[in-house]
């Protein structure tokens, strides 16, 4: 599966990345497992204590998400989040394709840009659309006895529960082709340990091309 | 890859947080009764002495001869003169709803119905019984008479007063068994009752209240003769091992007046607390636990505007001794051997008398739930029917839209009862006489009981009968149980077989989902799972084959 090119260390993620990431991890777990448990799909925790799992991993989420939007724009890390098309069919054609001849992935992963074009359009829609519409309505639904206070009467809890459930399938959906898309590494577990220590090994290869690069 | 070690330093945090949340939902042992609502009503009931300036067993009134009940409250009202003209307003009196027209007739004394022995009239000498009078034996009785109330049924406390069951509310003057249980019933001895009068305690209240319908807690499944002594497990506040309350300690009494629903009119017009209004009825939970009674964070709190604190905390009624549940008149008249019978089922109970037709009883029955405001809306035998289906007599006001409805319990007791096919009303039957009326107990004669049970009412009746499934609510308020003991979430947040499973007008989580997006989300779960799952075969086998090639 590995290319030809040399392998060399770089340090991809720092240390508040990596925990962010695996403290999502356990969150998007916990919510995912009481989630489904509250919509009537198994019992595991019974609803009373799924419920009080779901209300804190949610809050608890709610209140890191603002230290992860602060660290966004803060260090300029949001610039690898920008979409583009660029080689996006290149990226396409090679897991379609390509990677199932080994050949090298056309867009390798640098220090200053560690997402292909595919993954800035997947990571965009998580981080701006789905955990924001997920975490708005289930602040919502959490908030559901002060609505009245807030001058929130016309909201609809049915409707509100309903995006809350679709979000949720969406999400289980993003975990399981997350899952898997990172055993296609070089080895399947290098990008699991890259995750870990924060350093991966790619292959040296093509510089980064401008368009790529995060502005300095 | 020296760094390794010391990169993964940072993930303390990890479980840190994890601990942290975890201690949060399964929280530590908290002090016992810090809930703010058992605070309240605890601070309400400290102090209570009763103090009385009177020994009813001193006054010279109380120490002559009497020979029946009026002569007695004759001398009773020689002091308290109001009592009687305070009593005659009451329903406990007029057996009227006293907040409805009298034209309207609603009440047992009127022509309001319930699927029991479903009307007074013809019936009175046995119906009174439970009369707070004496001699209401037929519909001559003159109501305005002062010395016709009984006061010594709610005021003994010698607990040895005892009304015959078929006497028009008058005790026995000799002593006579009833044929109707086999007991014998003894003259009062009318100097020691009427010298033990008191503030009415759960036997006053209880010998009718607990025996409504003619036996042991034949009609409200929350009310029987286990509250008379009962333990904290059946009820918290009345349990002698606990608060030991009467029922007169909830429902207040001003002028006679005693706190309660009368048929469409709430016990209360607003819930209050004690602290927003001293002087307002205890007849609400909310009086004394305030509407937060809950610690601080408890999600039961954020129910207490929409589910009543009885759905939960009474997970069931008749849990000691059995309710009916069921009686279908259309079977009664059968006979064995020409002779009228009588059979027993479950519970040691009849499930069949040829007088009554058949029965069912049960214990420890779930309650059924609906969005009730305090009022219960109910037709009387001039309503029309509808005998397609089942004929709601009674049916709890209330919707989830209304500020003042909560999801409440309530006994459902279903039957079978005549009606007019022709004029579509309820019908009421002229029971209880002796051989040679026109009582259906002495000849088993539909059309002639009916016919005369109308008559009796003032009501028209074409002749033509059937009988039709019907329904009569109770709410459930009694038999409340230790918190231990209260329902958990998933008894009604339960997708399949929960207690709310027919409640319609809200969106429940964990009972209601919608189809479309649970049949599309789990579509693309599973599509994923099965793309992922070709995606990798087809790797694992194109890296196969191109090892076997180089």
């Amino acid at each position: 599966m590995s290319g030809n090119g040399k392998l060399s260390n770089i340090y991809l993620y720092t240390r508040y990345e990596r925990f962010w990431h695996w403290l999502q991890m356990v969150l998007i777990f916990l919510l995912l497992a009481t989630g489904f448990e509250i919509n009537g799909a198994y019992t595991l925790f019974g609803f009373e204590r799924a419920v009080k799992i779901h209300n804190y991993s949610g809050n608890t989420w709610l209140i890191a998400f603002a230290f992860f939007v602060f660290w966004l724009f803060t260090t300029g890390e949001w610039k690898q989040y920008v979409p583009t098309t660029r080689r996006m069919f290149a990226v396409i054609r090679y897991y379609g394709y390509g990677i199932f001849r080994g050949e090298p992935h056309p867009v390798p992963k640098r220090r200053d840009a560690k997402h292909n074009p595919l993954q800035r359009l997947t990571y965009l829609s998580l981080a701006a659309i789905l955990l924001p519409i997920q975490m708005v309505t289930g602040f919502l639904y959490w908030a559901y006895n002060y609505w009245p206070g807030w001058g929130l009467e016309g909201l609809d809890l049915r409707v509100l529960a309903l995006v809350h459930t679709a979000g949720a399938f969406a999400i289980l959906s993003f975990v399981i082709v997350h899952v898997y898309m990172i055993t296609t590494g070089h080895t399947i577990f290098a990008h699991t340990k890259a995750m870990i220590t924060g350093w991966e090994e790619v292959e040296e290869e093509a510089a980064v091309e401008e368009w790529e690069r995060k502005a300095a | 890859m020296n760094g390794l070690k010391q990169r993964i330093r940072g993930f303390w945090m990890i479980p840190l947080a994890a601990i942290w949340m975890a201690s949060a939902v399964w929280g530590s042992p908290e002090p016992e009764n810090r809930a703010p609502g058992r605070i309240m009503a605890q601070q309400a009931l400290k102090e209570r002495v009763l103090w009385i300036t009177a020994d009813h067993s001193k006054h010279e009134i109380l120490q002559q001869e009497f020979a029946s009940g009026p002569e007695v409250t004759a001398a009773c009202l020689t002091c308290h003169s109001e009592a009687a003209a305070q009593f005659h307003k009451t329903i406990h009196w007029t057996w009227l709803d006293p907040n409805m027209p009298a034209d309207k007739r609603i009440g047992k004394a009127g022509i309001s119905i319930n699927n029991f022995c479903i009307s007074i009239h013809g019936n009175e000498p046995r119906c009174t019984s439970c009369h707070a009078g004496y001699g209401w034996k037929d519909a001559d009785f003159d109501f305005t008479d002062e010395t016709k109330v009984d006061c010594l049924v709610c005021h003994d406390q010698t607990g040895a007063y005892q009304k015959f069951p078929a006497g028009a509310g008058n005790p026995v003057s000799e002593p006579k068994v009833f044929k109707g249980n086999g007991k014998e019933y003894l003259p009062p001895d009318w100097n020691t009752v009427a010298q033990s009068v008191g503030r009415p305690t759960r036997q006053n209240c209880g010998a009718c209240h607990f025996f409504g319908g003619g036996g042991d807690g034949v009609k409200h499944g929350d009310l029987d003769s286990s509250l008379m002594k009962p333990d904290k497990t059946l009820d918290v506040h009345m349990g002698v091992d606990g608060q030991n309350f009467d029922c007169s300690r909830c429902h207040t009494t001003e002028l006679h007046r005693i706190a309660g629903r009368t048929y469409a009119t709430p016990a209360v017009m607003e819930r209050k607390s004690l602290v927003e209004d001293d002087l307002a009825s205890k007849i609400t939970c909310e009086s004394c636990h305030t509407d937060k009674p809950h610690k601080p964070g408890v999600k039961a709190n954020d129910h207490t505007d929409k589910v009543a604190c009885q759905s939960c905390h009474i997970p069931t009624f008749a849990r000691e001794k059995p309710t009916k549940m069921w009686w279908d008149w259309s079977t009664a008249g059968n006979k064995k051997d020409g002779k009228p019978y009588a059979e027993k089922g479950p519970h040691g109970k009849a499930s069949y008398d040829t007088k009554k037709g058949d029965f069912v009883w049960e214990k420890k029955v779930k309650p059924e739930y609906y969005w009730f405001n305090g009022s219960v809306a109910s037709i009387t035998a001039e309503d029309a029917i509808d005998p397609e289906g089942e004929v709601a007599i009674n049916r709890p006001v209330g919707n989830p839209e209304d500020p003042n409805s909560r999801i409440f319990p309530f006994k459902v007791h279903r039957g079978k009862q005549p009606y007019d096919t022709v004029r579509k009303t309820l019908l009421i039957p002229h029971l209880f006489g002796k051989k040679g009326s026109d009582a259906y107990w002495a000849n088993y004669d539909w059309k002639r009981a009916l016919e005369s049970g109308m008559a009796r009412a003032g009501l028209e009746f074409s002749g033509e009968y059937d009988f039709v499934e019907t329904s009569y609510v109770f709410p459930i308020t009694h038999m409340v149980a230790p918190k231990e003991n209260t329902l958990a979430c998933a008894e009604c947040h339960a997708r399949t077989d929960g207690r709310l499973a027919n409640l319609s007008g809200i969106y429940m989580p964990g009972r209601d989902i919608s189809k479309l997006i649970n049949t599309g989300g789990w579509a693309l779960v599973l599509a994923s799972l099965f793309g992922v799952l070709v995606h990798g075969f087809g790797r694992f086998f194109a890296n196969g084959r191109k090892g076997k090639s180089s």
